[in-house]
């Protein structure tokens, strides 16, 4: 049964990914007191770019027409990692956090990379900086994850997950994990390129920091970059969904039904952050990665005393 | 009794601060400490009873601080008057600067003064240790704009730093007498109260390692009011640019009352048994604070800041007798007695040389013998004092101490003593001997004109008023008759208060 | 009770890394406010049984004065001199914010050495206190200008408070008027001591007062 339901979700994630953008432009267009492009929106980009043929730079290599496959299918794999709450993942063994960290992480390596190769100036701004804001947001993710891995007595995600409901929230381990939620989405801020971390919607190439490194991506790859996106926002957000929609109701209908909802929420919740905040200083930014560090191993300490 | 003992000087000191005329307050000025004498010489011979539930009391080691504060008082009041009656006339340059700054208005001054007088009673008297913690903080507070007297940058810049080291300490000492409350508490049994009696007889059943840990605080907040290094930062600074009358009320009053309060809190540890630890710490405390002082004195340049430091070095030679016990523990408290009186002679007399020469330089004060005579024989003693000379009565303390740490076995202590004893006579006889020998320079000398820095030999002595030397001569002659002759009811008191301590 | 009390000491822990990190004067001077105010909560909430009028009368008026009057006097000594951020400490905000994790990791090795009496409220106020009171330490130290000193200084006294209630609560009394008079006194002073700095100097880096020296 768990099986079934795991596949469910996977298919679901597939599917429902690309609403998640959609949510947020919305969401920021009412902001603005615009109408806003569709919720579909995303689906006719993205079918509209697979029509499209690819334009390769004489200077690339290899690298970078590997980089887009390559990314996509470790994100994918990683959505065979992660669980929905209460809804299990499809693969689960001990130590299974790491390995969907290090997927993206691998992921992210391969976007440098295939960035580097361009041997363009702004690409190369772009990958650096991009490693080095993941280097901070890394001991964040990887330490939360932690802390929930002590409270669960377990070193694989479902199972770490599963025991995130709402008695242990209202306990004395509460405030633990609502630090590690803190933790964990400004991390999602910062992977997913975020406002205040990085703003999505700037044209200008020396403020960007995810989008420049895609710059020159074209048709069926720069539709694989920009699905591979919206799964990590689905895969990021169900790490978060889990712990600030702690609902294990027993069925799995339930829980995905619950953690589609949380994760359309998510998306909303971040289209009010980008509308409501303005992006950090550059060099801002290590501070506030740090400060997410800090919650969570402030969230560890309290777990593990 | 003792409520007189307080409240005298606070009155006073409450109606200085709106009293209008000056001749009033200055008759106040005089009075007040004159009285407040009179009620602790009553003290010797008639103990005066515990009040308010036994929060305070006076016991032998109380009594012989509240003397020495209230002996120097007396001293300081009768130069502080003659002090604002020339600084009221228009001689505002006596800082050494050259630029005019106005002084705090002389009621806050007086007030102020004579509230540090009774703050400094009540550490004296408290028996409750929050009560002693309350009675130091205040003393901080109510001498801050003493030290600001002189409205001047470098005055504000000294008192900021007093008055921010000296309330992180404070704070500490605070914390300090919370984990003495939770050692009381964990005693099973009836509740002990924070005074020091009940501490002290219920002192087996309190929790060794919150007690330490107490201890621990104690030293490092009460030791940074005390001038212990390296807690001591704050003290060159405010002992430098406060006037010369509350630098001698600082260093020879102030400093012994945070001393007070860490002995009492040594006499706890002696009776839970863990005395060893503290006196450990309370040597160690004593030789760096003596190291630190030799070193800073090598050299220096301003000669109110060799006094300040001389006071961070005895202050570590209290601190070295009481950690190391024994006969050591009556040469440091005969000690304190004679360093507050030396001290503050020294102070008087070096405000006698800042208002003539209008520097604190080392180098530029010459010739004080001849400009000065009695300011400069009174120098010249105060240096022979301090450094440990006989015949005057350091000499005979640093002597008792020294021979404490032999009898209780800790020779390499006792060769680094004389070794800092050494260093700080070697730095201050450069200073002390060259400020009073030599030619003084022309515009002090003649009284008149002169390129600076032309030093001349044709001298005219300058007029002394009976303010000015009177009583540093008076704490002099102390000083010199105690290192000939210590009266019996002094001993007697001495023995009293080292009975009282806790130490044997 | 006590899960409130554990979210009021994990949002007291927040408002000392956040007094570490923050750059904004004006938003440390709020920070200490709101750690009084979670003070005043604390000292209400763990009282076992009854709570007295003269309890609620003393932790209004601590509150009030550590969270009200002193805050107000720091921000208008602040504007008067003019500063709104500390620019240069001499200990970065990044390396404050990592040190004061250690801290909270030294705090808690220390707090566990110290056989806890029993009472009334969590074993975990008394590393938080500890903790407090080492950041209040650490603010004073690496912070340039006098106005975020006496903030490191409320911070302190804040810390103090908290461990006074945790464990004195036989002498309230004299765990508040102990605090009440040196917060109050003292920083009253400091805050008039920071605007004759200010008048005197055209500044207030207490870094810059350094004619005084060996």
């Amino acid at each position: 049964m768990s099986t079934f339901a795991s596949i469910t979700h996977v298919v679901v994630a597939l599917l429902l990914a690309p609403l998640l953008p959609g949510v947020i432009n919305r969401v920021k267009a009412w902001f603005a007191g615009r109408r806003g492009p569709p919720l579909r929106q995303a689906y006719y980009d993205l079918w509209k770019l697979l029509q499209k043929g690819a334009v390769y730079s004489r200077t690339t290599t290899w690298l970078f027409v590997a980089g887009p496959v390559i990314g996509l299918a470790c994100v994918v794999a990683a959505l065979l990692l992660v669980p929905l709450g209460g809804v299990p993942a499809l693969v689960a063994f001990q130590g299974d956090f790491l390995l969907a960290a290090y997927l993206l992480g691998l992921m992210r390596f391969f976007t440098i990379t295939a960035a580097l190769d361009t041997g363009s100036a702004f690409e190369g701004m772009g990958a650096s900086r991009e490693a080095f804001f993941s280097a901070l947001t890394e001991p964040a993710m990887l330490l939360g994850l932690a802390a929930l891995a002590t409270q669960s007595h377990s070193l694989s995600l479902t199972a770490m997950y599963a025991a995130v409901d709402w008695p242990l929230m209202a306990s004395a381990a509460g405030p633990a994990l609502m630090l590690v939620g803190a933790a964990l989405m400004i991390v999602f801020l910062a992977e997913n390129a975020r406002i205040p971390i990085d703003d999505p919607n700037t044209h200008l190439e020396l403020t960007m920091i995810h989008e420049v490194m895609v710059l020159d991506h074209s048709g069926p790859d720069l539709a694989m970059i920009e699905y591979g996106s919206m799964l990590k926002l689905w895969v990021l957000g169900s790490l978060l969904v889990g712990i600030l929609a702690p609902v294990r109701s027993g069925s799995w209908p339930v829980d995905l039904a619950v953690g589609v909802a949380g994760l359309l929420a998510l998306a909303a919740v971040v289209g009010v952050i980008e509308s409501v905040i303005a992006r950090l200083r550059l060099v801002r930014v290590p501070q506030f990665l740090v400060a997410a560090s800090v919650l969570s191993i402030l969230a560890l300490v309290l777990v593990m005393r | 009794m003792i409520w007189a003992l307080l409240l005298v000087p606070a009155m006073a000191g409450l109606f200085s601060l709106v009293i209008r005329p000056n001749w009033p307050r200055r008759v106040l000025l005089l009075l007040t400490p004159a009285i407040h004498a009179g009620l602790v010489a009553r003290c010797w011979s008639a103990p005066p009873a515990p009040v308010l539930n036994g929060w305070m009391a006076l016991d032998a080691a109380g009594l012989l601080f509240l003397s020495i504060t209230s002996a120097l008082f007396l001293a300081a009041a009768l130069y502080a008057i003659g002090y604002l009656a020339s600084e009221s006339r228009g001689q505002g340059f006596s800082n050494g600067e050259e630029l005019p700054f106005v002084n705090f208005p002389e009621a806050v001054f007086a007030g102020c003064l004579l509230l540090f007088l009774s703050t400094m009673t009540l550490v004296t008297v408290s028996r409750h240790l929050g009560l002693m913690w309350v009675g130091v903080e205040a003393t901080t507070l109510a001498s801050a704009p003493l030290i600001y007297f002189h409205r001047q940058p470098r005055s504000l810049e000294a008192t900021w730093k007093y008055l921010l080291i000296c309330s992180v300490g404070i704070a500490l000492a605070l914390l300090g007498n919370f984990f003495v409350a939770v050692a009381a508490r964990s005693a099973a049994g009836p509740t002990i109260r924070m005074t020091i009696d009940d501490l002290v007889a219920n002192a087996g059943s309190l929790n060794p390692l919150w007690l330490k840990a107490a201890f621990l605080f104690f030293l490092v907040g009460y030791g940074t009011k005390m001038g212990l290094a390296p807690l001591h930062t704050w003290l060159p600074d405010a002992h430098s640019e406060a006037p010369s009358v509350v630098s001698a009320l600082l260093s020879g009053a102030l400093l012994n009352c945070a001393l007070l309060t860490i002995l009492r809190a040594h006499a706890l540890l002696s009776a839970a048994k863990s005395a060893e630890f503290s006196s450990d710490l309370l040597v160690l405390f004593g030789l760096v604070s003596m190291f630190v002082a030799a070193v800073f004195i090598l050299g220096q340049a301003d000669f109110k800041r060799m006094l300040a430091y001389s006071s961070v070095e005895h202050m570590g030679i209290l601190s070295l007798g009481i950690g190391v016990g024994g006969i050591a523990t009556f040469g440091a408290m005969l000690h304190a007695v004679n360093h507050s009186l030396t001290k503050a002679m020294l102070f008087l007399v070096a405000g006698n040389i800042l208002a003539l020469y209008r520097t604190k330089s080392t180098t530029r004060v010459r010739g004080l013998l001849q400009t000065l005579p009695i300011s400069g024989v009174l120098w010249l003693v105060g240096f022979l004092a301090i450094v440990g000379s006989p015949p005057f009565g350091p000499f005979l303390s640093e002597l008792t101490i020294l021979k404490g740490m032999f009898d209780t076995g800790r020779p390499i202590v006792a060769i680094a003593y004389l070794l800092a004893l050494a260093v700080v006579f070697a730095g201050m006889a450069t200073i002390c001997l060259r400020m009073a020998y030599g030619p003084p320079p022309a515009a002090i000398g003649q009284g008149h004109g002169g390129a600076p820095g032309e030093l001349t030999t044709c001298v005219t002595p300058h007029r002394e008023p009976f303010w000015s030397v009177a009583p540093a001569a008076m704490l002099g002659l102390a000083v010199l008759v105690l290192g000939v002759y210590v009266p019996p009811q002094l001993t007697g008191l001495l023995n009293n208060a080292v009975k009282a301590l806790g130490a044997n | 009770m006590t899960p409130w009390l554990d979210i009021i000491l994990v949002l007291l822990i927040l408002t000392n890394l956040h007094l570490l990190g923050s750059s904004r004067i004006s938003a440390c001077i709020r920070t200490v406010a709101a750690q009084a105010l979670l003070l005043g909560a604390v000292s209400l909430l763990a009282q076992r049984g009854e709570v007295g009028l003269r309890l609620w009368l003393l932790a209004i008026v601590s509150t009030a004065i550590k969270a009200g009057v002193l805050p107000w006097l720091l921000r208008r000594a602040a504007r008067e001199a003019g500063v709104q951020t500390e620019d240069e400490p001499f200990v970065g905000f990044t390396t404050s914010l990592l040190l004061g994790l250690g801290l909270l990791g030294a705090a808690l090795h220390v707090a566990g050495r110290l056989p806890l009496p029993e009472s009334d409220v969590p074993g975990f106020l008394l590393p938080v206190a500890l903790f407090t009171v080492m950041v209040g330490l650490l603010v004073i130290v690496g912070r340039r200008k006098a106005v975020m000193q006496a903030l490191g200084y409320l911070a302190m006294e804040n810390g103090i408070y908290a461990f006074g209630l945790a464990f004195a609560v036989k002498e309230p009394l004299l765990v508040e008027m102990g605090v009440l008079l040196d917060v109050f006194v003292a920083v009253f002073v400091m805050g008039i001591a920071i605007h004759h700095i200010s008048r005197e100097f055209d500044h207030i880096d207490a870094d810059r007062l350094s004619a005084l020296k060996d």
